[in-house]
């Protein structure tokens, strides 16, 4: 399927997207986990994995892309995130409190600290870089069947 | 100096998007108009804020773009070309005063007038013990915030599967 040459784009978009789709994956996976050290956080590391998903698309077809993540495995990884947001918000209620920074503090500029708000960027991260590529996918799939209309 | 060229160049850009007749002529322009804010992000020197736009703006191309190639809609502005005009420079005369009233007030450019800025800025790392201080005031401080951001997002994706989903579509024909 990936080597049909009648889906998608040429042979030189198809290249270079084998070439640069992963290091883009990682890049967008590197945001998300250094989001409390490093600029970035879960929203823009979330939207740069929904874009490798979308570029994978764009070059070599719906069926490509839509065979890693399906309609369904989006809803149910979208509404997994989401869960994993407000557990972490409902963690807080261990100290006391909605949002509390139950965890241990760690020390500064280590990637093992902060308490929660790592896990808080993880499950942020999952539930919009799916989220997006989920409406990428609707909106893909809506011009697909609207064509065969008469 | 910098953040004015940026600013001049956004407003000519976001006027060619209005005049230009081609449609992708005009995404393209709009485009412009959110890497510029992009590179004024970064001048202000708020590195969170230029990844974001950045990235969300390369989304919403792609999908404007996509939507947009294959479609030709020439606009066709005519007759009452006066009183649109016209209209169009009152409402851009009292935007004009409004904003002046309204931006006259604002404490001056780096200097908040919130005690509680301060408070964040000073405690941010010692409290959280995320060094990212735009980290640690979105989900620490105040992450309640980034609870309802989260549920809007997560309701835009469920109307937009719930309208698009295929036997929903089928129903109407």
């Amino acid at each position: 399927m990936i080597d049909n040459p009648k889906t998608g784009m040429t042979l030189i978009v198809k290249t270079i997207t084998r070439l640069t789709v992963g290091l883009i994956l990682l890049f967008g996976i590197y945001i998300i986990l250094h989001g409390h050290v490093s600029p970035g956080g879960g929203f823009a590391g979330g939207v740069i994995v929904a874009l490798s998903f979308v570029h994978l698309m764009l070059a070599f077809g719906k069926d490509v892309a839509a065979a890693r993540i399906s309609k369904n495995m989006a809803s149910n990884l979208e509404s997994i995130g989401a869960m994993m947001f407000l557990f972490v918000a409902l963690l807080g209620f261990l100290g006391g409190s909605f949002f509390l920074n139950v965890l241990g503090k760690g020390s500064p500029f280590n990637l093992f600290s902060a308490g929660t708000i790592p896990l808080s960027n993880i499950s942020i991260g999952i539930k919009v870089g799916v989220g997006l590529f989920a409406i990428f996918l609707a909106l893909v799939i809506l011009e697909k069947s609207s064509k065969k209309e008469p | 100096m910098e953040l004015h060229i940026l600013l001049i160049f956004m407003i000519a850009a976001a006027i060619v998007a209005i005049e230009v007749k081609d449609l992708l002529s005009s995404v393209i322009a709009v485009g412009a108009v959110g890497f510029a804010l992009c590179l004024a992000f970064l001048v202000l020197k708020a590195p969170d804020l230029a990844i974001t736009q950045l990235v969300v703006e390369i989304l919403c191309l792609i999908i404007l773009i996509r939507a947009t190639i294959n479609k030709d809609l020439p606009l066709v502005i005519e007759g009452r070309w006066i009183f649109n005009t016209f209209s169009t420079l009152g409402f851009i005369a009292v935007f004009l005063l409004f904003s002046w009233l309204a931006l006259k007030e604002l404490p001056g450019f780096g200097e908040p007038i919130m005690a509680v800025v301060k408070k964040y800025l000073q405690e941010g790392v010692s409290k959280t013990g995320s060094v990212n201080i735009v980290t640690a005031v979105i989900l620490d401080f105040r992450a309640y915030d980034t609870l309802g951001e989260a549920t809007v997002l997560f309701t835009a994706v469920i109307g937009i599967m719930a309208i698009l989903r295929r036997p929903g579509r089928k129903k109407r024909e």
